[in-house]
This record gives C-alpha cells, sequence and structure tokens, in this order.
C-alpha cells in the first residue's frame, strides 16, 4: 500500500520537474524525489542503499546543483521547438522496454534467476567466509571489492575532471580581510552560526559511526564521506569561503583524495604479494575472519577519505568559480 | 500502570498527529508565505516532538528511548532554526507579507474585505 502511494507521488514529482521552468524549485523537488526514493527503499527494506540515497540524492547532490545555479542563473531558456520525432523515438523505446519486462519473473518471485545464482551463497555462507553481520557490507567490501574499486575510481576521476576544468590561481588572502568578511557575516547570521557550531560536530561524529559501524549496520565508507563532506560544505557556506580555505588545506584534501584510492589499491596489491588473489583479505592475516575485518576496515577507509575529499573539492572549486563572478561583477559596477 | 501508559502515549500521538493535519492544512489555507511557514513551522516542531513523546512512552528499552531522545533534540534545534532562516531570507529578498499591510488598509477604509 505504501509502496503505491509513494510511487504515485515519483511520478508526480517526475511530471512536476518536466514542466516547471524555474530551476530553482526544481533542484528542491529533485532533492523531495531523492527523499522519497529513500524512502520507498526503506519500505522494501533496502537500508543500505536508503542510506546512500538520503545522503547523495537528497542531500549532496542538491547542494552541488544549488551551488552551479547561482552561476547559471535560475531561469530554463525555452525553446519554441517542439521535438515530435524524439517524442516518438522515446514512446517507442518505453513501450518496447515495458514490452521486455513481461516475460520478466514476477516481483518477488522465489524461482526469479537472480535468487538462483550468487545469492544464496551470499546469504547462507557470508557469516562464515567473511564474519560481518550486514551482508551489503561483506558483498561490497569482500566479494565484489574489485566492482567497488572500480567505483572509487570513477569517484576521484570525477574530483580530477572537476580540477582541471575549474581549477583557479588564486592569491593567498589578506589575513584581516577575511576578518572583516568574518565580522560582517557575524551579524547577519548569527542564529543559524551558533546552532550550526553546536550541529557540525555531532554531524562528523556521526560520519565516523557511519564509517566505523558500517559492517553491523547499514552504513559505509561512501555515506560516511557524503556526511563528512556535508559537515564540512555547511561550515563553509555560513562562515565563508576563506576561512574554510585556512581551516582546510586545499592541497591536504586533494593528497587524501588520492591517498583513499591508494590504500585501496594497496590492500589488493598486499593480498596478491601474500600469495593470494587480488582483493582476497584471507591471507592478510593468519586467521581468514581476521583478514577479511582487516581488509574490509581499510578499504572502507580508502572509500570514505576519497568520497569525503572529492565531494569538498568539487563545492570548493564551483564556489571560488562563484566567488571570481562576483567580483568582476563588483568591479564592471564601481567603474561604470 | 499499563493502562495508564497507554492512554498518555496515546493522548500525544493524537495531538501530535492532529498538529501534523493543522500544519498541512495550514499551508494549503494560509495566504503568504510567512503565515504558511509558520504553518510548517508547527508540523516539524510540536508536530513531530509530540508524536516522539507518544513513542518515547510506550518504548521498550533503554536504546530506543535514547534514540528517540535524540530525534528530538535534532528536530527541536533544527526545526525552529530553518523557520528562521527562511523567513530572513524571504524577507532579505523583499517578500513583504501580506497581511502586515492589514491595519494600513483598514484604518484608510474601514470597508477593506478581509482575506
Amino acid at each position: 500500500m505504501i509502496n503505491i502511494v509513494i510511487l504515485t507521488l515519483l511520478v508526480v514529482i517526475a511530471i512536476a520537474i518536466i514542466r516547471m521552468k524555474d530551476l530553482f524549485a526544481v533542484v528542491m523537488l529533485l532533492g523531495i524525489y531523492g527523499l522519497l526514493s529513500a524512502s520507498f527503499f526503506v519500505a522494501m527494506d533496502a537500508v543500505d542503499v536508503a542510506f546512500t540515497e538520503a545522503a547523495v540524492g537528497a542531500g549532496i547532490s542538491t547542494l552541488l546543483m544549488l551551488v552551479v545555479i547561482s552561476m547559471t542563473g535560475r531561469r530554463e531558456i525555452t525553446t519554441r521547438h517542439k521535438p515530435l520525432s524524439a517524442l516518438l523515438v522515446v514512446a517507442i523505446t518505453g513501450f518496447l522496454l515495458i514490452y521486455g519486462t513481461l516475460d520478466m519473473p514476477y516481483f518477488g518471485a522465489a524461482d526469479a534467476p537472480i535468487h538462483g545464482h550468487v545469492a544464496p551463497r551470499y546469504i547462507n555462507d557470508s557469516m562464515q567466509e567473511i564474519g560481518v553481520p550486514n551482508i551489503v557490507t561483506s558483498v561490497l567490501a569482500s566479494y565484489r571489492a574489485f566492482d567497488t574499486f572500480g567505483e572509487v575510481v570513477v569517484i576521484f576521476t570525477a574530483g580530477i575532471g572537476v580540477l582541471a576544468l575549474l581549477s583557479v590561481a588564486r592569491r593567498p588572502e589578506d589575513p584581516e580581510q577575511i576578518t572583516v568578511i568574518n565580522d560582517s557575516m557575524h551579524k547577519q547570521h548569527l542564529v543559524i552560526r551558533i546552532v550550526v557550531k553546536i550541529l557540525i560536530p555531532f554531524i562528523l561524529l556521526f560520519a565516523l559511526y557511519v564509517q566505523f559501524h558500517g559492517d553491523f549496520g547499514p552504513g559505509g565508507g561512501f555515506q560516511a564521506g557524503v556526511i563528512f563532506a556535508a559537515a564540512i560544505i555547511l561550515y563553509t557556506m555560513l562562515f565563508g569561503l576563506s576561512t574554510a580555505r585556512t581551516v582546510i588545506n586545499q592541497s591536504f584534501i586533494r593528497l587524501t583524495a588520492a591517498i583513499g584510492v591508494l590504500v585501496y589499491g594497496s590492500v589488493g596489491l598486499a593480498t596478491l604479494l601474500s600469495g593470494g588473489n587480488f582483493f582476497d583479505y584471507d591471507v592478510l592475516v593468519n586467521d581468514p575472519i581476521a583478514g577479511q575485518h582487516l581488509g574490509i576496515l581499510f578499504i572502507e577507509l580508502g572509500v570514505g577519505c576519497t568520497v569525503a575529499a572529492v565531494m569538498i573539492i568539487i563545492f570548493f572549486s564551483f564556489a571560488a568559480r562563484r566567488e571570481i563572478q562576483l567580483n568582476n561583477k563588483n568591479k564592471e559596477s564601481s567603474s561604470c | 500502570m499499563d493502562i495508564v501508559i497507554n492512554i498518555s502515549s496515546g493522548l500525544c500521538l493524537f495531538v501530535g498527529s492532529f498538529l501534523c493535519l493543522c500544519g498541512g492544512v495550514g499551508m494549503l489555507r494560509f495566504p503568504d508565505f510567512y503565515t504558511r511557514m509558520h504553518a510548517a513551522g508547527v508540523t516539524d516542531t510540536l508536530g513531530s516532538a509530540m508524536i516522539l513523546i507518544g513513542l518515547m512512552i510506550i518504548s521498550t528499552g533503554f536504546l530506543v528511548f535514547i534514540k528517540l531522545v535524540m530525534i528530538l533534540l535534532l528536530g527541536i534545534l533544527i526545526g525552529p532554526t530553518t523557520s528562521h532562516v527562511l523567513a530572513k531570507a524571504a524577507l532579505h529578498n523583499g517578500l513583504e507579507p501580506l497581511l502586515g499591510h492589514q491595519e494600513e488598509a483598514d484604518n484608510k477604509e474601514t470597508t477593506s474585505s478581509n482575506p
């Protein structure tokens, strides 16, 4: 019942997103869409996926898109061109896709191929083989560690891409100017600043909990990294870019992004050198279960470092661009 | 003892749900941004707090209780702050409250229509 309600709401929001021209409202609706999908995943008992969706889809991607909109403007350019042939192609493809699903096994059918392949082994043997109560973590970090390695490299590449496109050389700021900006902002945002000051330690602590409790409950490196980055982005938004730059060293953040991938890959190399397969943690320590625990701990750490660092890098690059844009505008207006 | 717990928790849950419903009606019926925000604020501060207190009363086990207390603390810290920030942003961008001009209008002509 609740599934049908949530799915209907998702369709309604999707149509609203297509119809709307105000990009700010569209981004807000995308956040609501992410939160609703997260609720849907919880209703389907996929807590880990829901956690990721809530942190990434509803949280940080909304934030990053807002930063982009602040640079590009919030109106969608309307075209009078009506691409009917494209609509036809989409309609036919959609029809074929729906036609294709008719042959699929029913939702939740016990004899579906997906349930006969590797899933029984994960469910029955993962406790003996990996020794981690959360099966999702053992699949993600141990059985399919190579796939996860690929994901981490993709995130790292995204960070490098943003840096290559948007990074700008800056003059170091005048510390006095920073304090002036700080004082002027202090009057404007007093309430929210104090509340955020109270909250940030707890957000960071929660990120660490998610990171290291991922073996036992929902969580893991991806979610923890995003939550950690969200705390720092919150700080940056309220205390100004220049203050945040003095708190968080930019080259250190870039180094962290690379080190995360390096730690992940090194675990794989260490297993190779100890005489096992790539990412077969059994050989790391004498006891296979302890080896698995150690391997999962290290690769989750690597994932967390990379994700947090890349999110912070992306936000900082966009925000720095925005700063330059504003400065140029100020100069133009003052010269006129 | 059992009946006291059940009744008090039910009462809290009922009041909380009622406030949430009121907030929803207010969101739809109120005329301008600020009054609507007030309705939303009622929902996410008092409504959710009452529901959480109701759940706390019937909670079994200390861990569940503590988790609910933490959610409540987070809620009453964040809810009013968001309302404050929203109102401030709206005022900063020049959105005038609709009802603020009511008195001036009333002073000018008493026949002005009530919303």
